[in-house]
């Protein structure tokens, strides 16, 4: 989380990160605001380099799109409601950025 | 300037007309033509050129409001410009909206390659959001359009290095028929400051219907709270109002109008940081007697002010909800103040 501090929540085969957040209460400010419609990046995630090159499916042209806005991206960034649930994420670790700032409002 | 003529409207009346604010119910614009000229190069302008070109089957499974999906649907309108000033690398819309207006069905994109002509060398030194954009606009003017592309029967443009000198009225006097454009050139480091000159040279545009996209400015709501006519903002200090203590501000009005929802919305939680601080640090100390809509809701009720709570709220959002589900839209909405105070009093 922003503050250091560790969650854990259970989610199923299936979910979505995003989904996963909302259900189980994760307190996350602005966390999904598009409810999962590729029309922002706060639910942008950070996750560990292997656990990002495991991952089932790259990125679309859509959620790149959305990246592009998102503020902290890395090069192991995703949009959580993007990242569906396999078996092998069990024991998935990760990171919420700092800050969920849109950089279609950056006006300097 | 013949702004007053009809076809010439703000595209911020004009979303207010599809979005179905209340006060744009009215605005009637004339759909009966082929070509309509979009001033500005944001997000806005692409929003009213989709709307324009979004096939109607789309569109009816929306809330757009019913008087607007009834017009489209009768819409004649086959090409929208969307008409900018600078170049290429100034646009101020992002690719999202960019590659949806790429991907319309029905509509073919046109992209003029000359206008991209030397950009490419310079994108590997942009930042990633300006250089992504730049290279699917390069991308769509160089590729072949495609066999179902060619069979479009709409087709939008992007116009660069174009300043709008005249609207041109038609013989009655009373209808725009046309624009006078100035032709630009840019001036300065290539990127995103380039400067627009004019070069003297303009053109004339054909249009039906111009619509006018180039910005929003906050206006002073009276002389009470300090206003900066200048840059058309409140007075303030990162969000405190300057010179008022216990007053503050957030969203366009505090720094100008640009950004998306989720952008105000974390103003709107930076903002409320910054109060939660100020009271610890004494900056402000709530006293005892600010009791909110204890003391707001007598006085309005005095003053003779019609209310409408979140319960009332929720009561609009269910009936319009279900309205909605009578002709498959996510909600039909109500586009008379009236009525929905007459429906919160049935």
């Amino acid at each position: 989380m922003r503050d250091g501090s560790k969650v854990s929540t259970k989610a199923n085969v299936g979910d979505n990160i995003l989904d996963i957040i909302v259900d189980n209460d994760i307190d996350i400010d602005g966390y999904g605001a598009c409810e999962g419609t590729l029309a922002c990046s706060t639910c942008h995630l950070v996750f560990k380099k292997d656990d990002y090159n495991k991952l089932p499916e790259k990125p679309s042209d859509e959620e790149l799109d959305m990246l592009d806005l998102a503020y902290g991206l890395t090069d192991t960034s995703r949009l959580g409601c993007q990242i569906i649930l396999t078996k092998d994420m069990d024991g998935l670790e990760v990171a919420v950025p700092t800050g969920v700032a849109d950089a279609r409002g950056s006006a300097e | 300037m013949f702004e007053n003529l009809q076809g010439v409207h703000s595209a911020r009346a004009f979303v207010g007309w599809y979005n179905g604010l209340a006060e744009n119910k009215n605005l009637s614009p004339d759909l009966s033509v082929d070509t309509v000229a979009v001033i500005g190069h944001g997000n806005v302008a692409l929003d009213v050129a989709r709307i324009l070109l979004t096939p109607v089957s789309t569109l009816e499974k929306t809330d757009i409001s019913q008087h607007a999906l009834e017009a489209l649907c009768h819409s004649k309108v086959r090409k929208v410009h969307v008409i900018g000033r600078r170049g290429p690398l100034q646009v101020a819309f992002t690719i999202k909206e960019l590659r949806e207006m790429t991907k319309l069905p029905g509509c073919r994109t046109i992209f003029d390659k000359s206008d991209f002509e030397g950009l490419d060398k310079y994108l590997k030194d942009f930042p990633r959001p300006r250089k992504r954009l730049t290279e699917l606009m390069i991308k769509t003017a160089l590729t072949e359009q495609s066999e179902s592309q060619n069979k479009a029967d709409s087709e939008w443009k992007v116009q660069f290095l174009r300043s709008p000198l005249e609207i041109l009225p038609d013989s009655s006097g009373k209808k725009v028929s046309g624009i006078r454009l100035g032709v630009n050139r840019l001036e300065g480091n290539i990127g995103e400051n380039q400067q627009a000159v004019p070069t003297g040279q303009t053109e004339e545009l054909s249009c039906g219907l111009v619509l006018r996209s180039i910005g929003y400015k906050s206006a002073p709501k009276d002389g009470t709270i300090p206003f900066d006519n200048k840059k058309g903002l409140l007075l303030n200090e990162k969000g405190r109002i300057v010179g008022e203590t216990g007053l503050y501000c957030s969203g366009w009005v505090k720094q100008g109008p640009t950004g998306v929802i989720a952008t105000t919305m974390n103003d709107a939680f930076e903002l409320g940081k910054l109060i939660v601080s100020d009271i610890a640090k004494s900056v402000i100390q709530p006293t005892s007697h600010q009791v909110g809509k204890k003391i707001i809701l007598p006085l309005l009720k005095e003053k003779g002010v019609t209310t409408v709570s979140f319960a009332d709220w929720m009561k609009i959002d269910a009936e319009e909800i279900r309205r909605g589900q009578k002709v498959g839209k996510p909600r039909e909405k109500i586009l008379d103040v009236q009525e929905i105070m007459d429906f919160l009093k049935s």
